[in-house]
């Protein structure tokens, strides 16, 4: 009998994940982005991925490296940095395939993956080139009014994987903070997620029975879970800390000059989590970062 | 003496004038400035968030501040926006796109080059599909010029327009609602025929002429008069929602309303 307990080190679960898979990436531009997870397959061997998500540096990063085949998103952008600079130059080299989306659609083929469509219907794209670039496909309403809209396919992802606050060994999660944006959806139209926290607990009832309204989705829809403090970094996670600008800007400026990510990447990615931490003033300086005002 | 750039925001709360409630977004500093000052004035129904994802009754300054100085009233996450307010028509935004055709499409992915492989990626087309086709949408442009203003089609359609040609039968392009743009030298909208763009009022010492050589496609003269000054009280209100001065550094050279006369 399983014992549901899910714990594993991030490389475990960057061992689960294979070359060509496709990757749903919580988080929203520069914001709660599972970053550790996503160093940590930095750090692997994983190629020809599909990533799928609302893009800030988690894209710009697996683009530089070379680890992304197709990029499925809306925007990519590191906010006060509007354009992400990394993201930027693979696609002016023509480096990575692309669907671009608009956010709206984007959340919708998420639901029509957790809700095991094939599509769902939306007016969302009729008018622009997403359709024809995107190779989307029309539907007809079968009732009287017989409109026709866009069938936004769904977005089924071979893994998710998420950043939230807290976490107990069983995939109960508490994500706090102002927005979860679509991490939910994230979860539910994944084959697996994969969470990481700032804290682990055994038990959520014993630990913060109070905040289970934060237990953003069941879970059901957690494979495995995994402590990382400062797992977000340098995206910001409020109310814990806000984004790292000052690290923002030297990627930003690190695109330009050397302009080359393998000489680089030691230094942005770190050759272990515990290194990465304690290059960027550790989990003082991390939990030092001003929220940022919009 | 008013700036052009708050005569600008005076023109943006003209553009959000309305007796309903729904959600006004201004991105940058005069679209969000317009719209927070067009809610304490002439239309309370108007909306506004934080920038990040609470409500609030009272516009929060723009530029530095306190992280808990805006007070929330309520809730309007990206986790529900699409929902509450853009796929409910409970929105009018103005962005700033890149390119803007006549027919109104607007380019935010990419310019030049091929889908494959542009020769500039931009953001990406964010949420204006979804913008375009679900509610009212206007425009602030900074320095008006046939760059910005394209002849032809935009390089990329990320949101949809008036185009004749765009639109496939049986779709449904009822919502598509666009209202003004304000530049840095007049005020537009779409009144003319077949949603034609009209120059309906010009900033004051500027002339037709000189707008119709900065847009690369034709455009209708209707015009009804001089952009109207911000009033004292408008400019007192301006003031307080952007206490550190950003207005002043968004259009080149920080001009006066009117034009100087040399």
């Amino acid at each position: 009998m399983s014992t549901l307990d899910k714990r594993m080190t991030a490389a475990e679960i960057v061992g689960r994940l294979s070359s060509g898979m496709t990757l749903g990436i919580g988080g929203w531009g520069p914001r709660r982005k599972p970053m550790a997870l996503v160093r940590e397959i930095l750090r692997s061997d994983l190629k020809d991925l599909t990533i799928v998500s609302y893009g800030g540096p988690d894209v710009g990063m697996l683009c530089a490296a070379g680890k992304v085949k197709k990029l499925v998103f809306a925007f990519v952008s590191l906010d006060a940095i509007p354009l992400e600079p990394w993201f930027r130059k693979a696609r002016e080299a023509g480096a990575i395939e692309v669907l671009e989306l608009d956010e709206g659609m984007f959340q919708w083929g998420l639901k029509a993956a957790a809700f095991q469509l094939p599509f769902l219907p939306t007016r969302v794209g009729l008018g622009t080139d997403l359709v024809e670039l995107g190779g989307l496909r029309t539907v007809q309403s079968p009732y009287d009014d017989g409109e026709v809209m866009v069938a936004m396919p769904a977005l089924k992802l071979d893994a998710a994987l998420i950043h939230v606050q807290r976490c107990d060994h069983r995939g109960n999660v508490q994500a706090l903070g102002p927005d979860t944006y679509y991490d939910e959806w994230f979860a539910k139209a994944a084959d697996q997620c994969f969470v990481s926290a700032e804290e682990l607990v055994p038990a959520m009832e014993d630990a913060y029975p109070e905040d289970a309204r934060a237990n953003l989705f069941e879970r059901c829809f957690v494979t495995g879970v995994t402590e990382a403090k400062g797992g977000a970094h340098p995206t910001s996670l409020p109310p814990d800390y806000g984004w790292d600008m000052g690290w923002f800007k030297k990627y930003a400026a690190a695109a330009k000059d050397p302009g080359d990510w393998a000489s680089v990447a030691a230094q942005f990615v770190g050759a272990s989590e515990a290194e990465y931490l304690a290059s960027v003033g550790g989990m003082e300086a991390v939990g030092a970062l001003p929220l940022p005002v919009f | 003496m008013a700036t052009l750039a708050e005569l600008c925001i005076a023109a943006v709360a003209e553009a959000f004038r309305t007796d309903r409630e729904l959600v006004g977004t201004g991105i940058g500093p005069i679209p969000r400035l317009g719209v927070g000052l067009a809610k304490l004035t002439h239309s309370p129904g108007l909306m506004m968030t934080d920038g990040e994802a609470f409500l609030v009754e009272q516009p929060v300054p723009i530029g530095p501040r306190a992280y808990d100085d805006r007070k929330a009233a309520g809730y309007l996450p990206f986790s529900r926006f699409f929902d509450s307010a853009v796929w409910s028509g409970r929105r009018h935004a103005m962005v700033t796109p890149t390119q803007v055709d006549r027919f109104g499409q607007t380019n935010l992915s990419a310019l030049g080059g091929t889908h494959a492989q542009p020769k500039t990626q931009m953001l990406g087309a964010r949420g204006f599909p979804g913008n375009g086709i679900y509610h009212a949408n206007s425009m602030f442009i900074p320095a008006h010029g046939p760059r910005v203003f394209v002849a032809g089609e935009v390089d990329r359609v990320s949101s949809p327009g008036y185009n004749p040609a765009r639109r496939i039968a049986g779709g449904n392009y009822s919502a598509i609602d666009l209202k003004r743009i304000v530049t840095n030298l007049c005020v537009m909208d779409f009144g003319g025929p077949d949603n034609a763009i009209r120059v309906i009022s010009l900033h004051p010492g500027v002339t037709f002429a000189e707008v119709e050589a900065a847009t690369g496609f034709p455009l209708i003269d209707a015009v009804a008069g001089e952009t109207p000054l911000p009033t004292d009280e408008q400019l007192a209100i301006i003031d307080r929602l952007d206490p550190h001065g950003i207005r002043h550094s968004v259009l080149a050279e920080n001009p006066p309303a009117i034009r100087s006369a040399s």
